[in-house]
């Protein structure tokens, strides 16, 4: 079983998130799936993460949050939101099958990005409405 | 579930190994990590307990080269063995395209590869998967111990009845210590699950 996006979406999905997300001063973004696939992958050009890896935990990472959440008899935390030094990450759920992390500095304040990511996650789920499932 | 990005031409794919606790699925890792060191762009991910034991998972990326005018990327990972962490064990297998199982030759652990076997069933289940169609290969690891004859073994026999009687799928003799048969179990791993991706890649 696989599942595809092709040319024209793709393309859709990285104008989407260079828009919103890159040219609004994020540092990276990653639309990666649930099983940690990676999507797409943007960047500033001053990023050098190892984003396999990165996709692999933060799919990871969400598993495990929303598996809490569910034990405490809630359905989803809203918030996943790491904050470090220079740099800080953000998780998004887009849908079920797909999640939005975006690596920003200081710069960038957590309620403008919340904001941001909103917008994007809007215009992705209508470009990926109808990815090819086979 | 694999990805296929067809601007970019590139396909991702996710390959478990699955198996009861010191089974030897980490070490299997360990040695592809090091006998592949130019195709892993990357250090291998493990996050485990200080004891070593794997506590989410460990991954890695494995670049394949070209098939059919595709980039193949395999993320191999690795579940926890232990019982307790079956609800980790689960997560790591959402999305999984391919399973190697990793059972341990040695005879005190005859149960625990059955019990492990079907845990894997039960766990797949959940997410509509079957253990008859998933590509799917068996390891009988720890081989090299049967050689000084303290430690003893299951004769291979009695493996092959009490896991592969009904799935029949293939199955290699290895120790992932030495290394001997890790690639061959990988290869053949990763050759079912492109089989079963190939109706995507147009
Ligand atoms: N002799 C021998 N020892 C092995 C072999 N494979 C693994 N071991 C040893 O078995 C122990 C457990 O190996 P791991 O690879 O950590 O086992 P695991 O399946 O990842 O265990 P969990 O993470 O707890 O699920 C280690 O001490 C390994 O060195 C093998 O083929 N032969
Ligand atoms: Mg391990």
């Amino acid at each position: 079983m696989s599942y595809a996006f092709d040319m024209e979406q793709i393309q859709d999905i990285e104008d989407i998130l260079t828009k919103e997300l890159v040219e609004s001063g994020v540092h990276s973004v990653l639309l990666i799936d649930m099983a940690g696939n990676i999507v797409a992958t943007l960047d500033n050009g001053q990023c050098k993460h190892d984003v396999y890896s990165l996709a692999a935990l933060a799919a990871g990472n969400f598993g495990a949050v929303s598996s809490m959440a569910k034990i405490v008899g809630e359905d989803e935390f809203s918030l996943l939101f790491h904050k470090g030094e220079s740099e800080n990450i953000h998780f998004s759920k887009v849908n079920a099958e797909f999640l939005l992390i975006t690596l920003f500095g200081a710069d960038v304040t957590l309620g403008f990005l919340r904001l941001k990511v909103a917008e994007a996650i809007k215009q992705l789920l209508s470009v990926m409405d109808d990815s090819e499932i086979d | 579930m694999a990805f296929i990005n067809l601007k970019n031409k590139l396909v991702q794919a996710k390959i478990v190994f699955y198996g009861p606790g010191r089974c030897g699925k980490t070490t299997n890792l360990e040695y592809i990590f090091k006998k592949y060191q130019s195709r892993i762009q990357s250090d291998m991910v493990s996050i485990k307990t200080h004891g070593d034991r794997t506590l989410f998972f460990d991954f890695l990326p494995f670049d394949m080269g070209k098939i059919k005018g595709y980039d193949v990327k395999i993320q191999l990972y690795t579940v926890p063995g232990q019982i307790k962490y079956n609800a980790t064990r689960k997560l790591v297998l959402k999305g999984v395209d391919g399973v190697v199982f990793v059972a341990d030759s040695m005879e005190v652990r005859r149960k625990k590869n059955i019990l492990s076997l079907k845990n894997l069933q039960d766990n797949l289940s959940e997410y509509n998967k079957n253990i008859f169609k998933i590509p799917l290969v068996l390891q009988y690891n720890k081989r090299d111990l049967g050689k000084d004859g303290v430690i003893p073994l299951l004769p291979l026999k009695t493996m092959e009845r009490d896991l592969n009687g009904k799935l029949k799928v293939p199955a290699f003799q290895a120790s992932a210590l030495s290394g001997k048969n890790v690639i061959p179990t990988l290869k053949q791993i990763i050759a079912k699950t492109m089989i079963s991706l190939k109706e995507g890649l147009k």
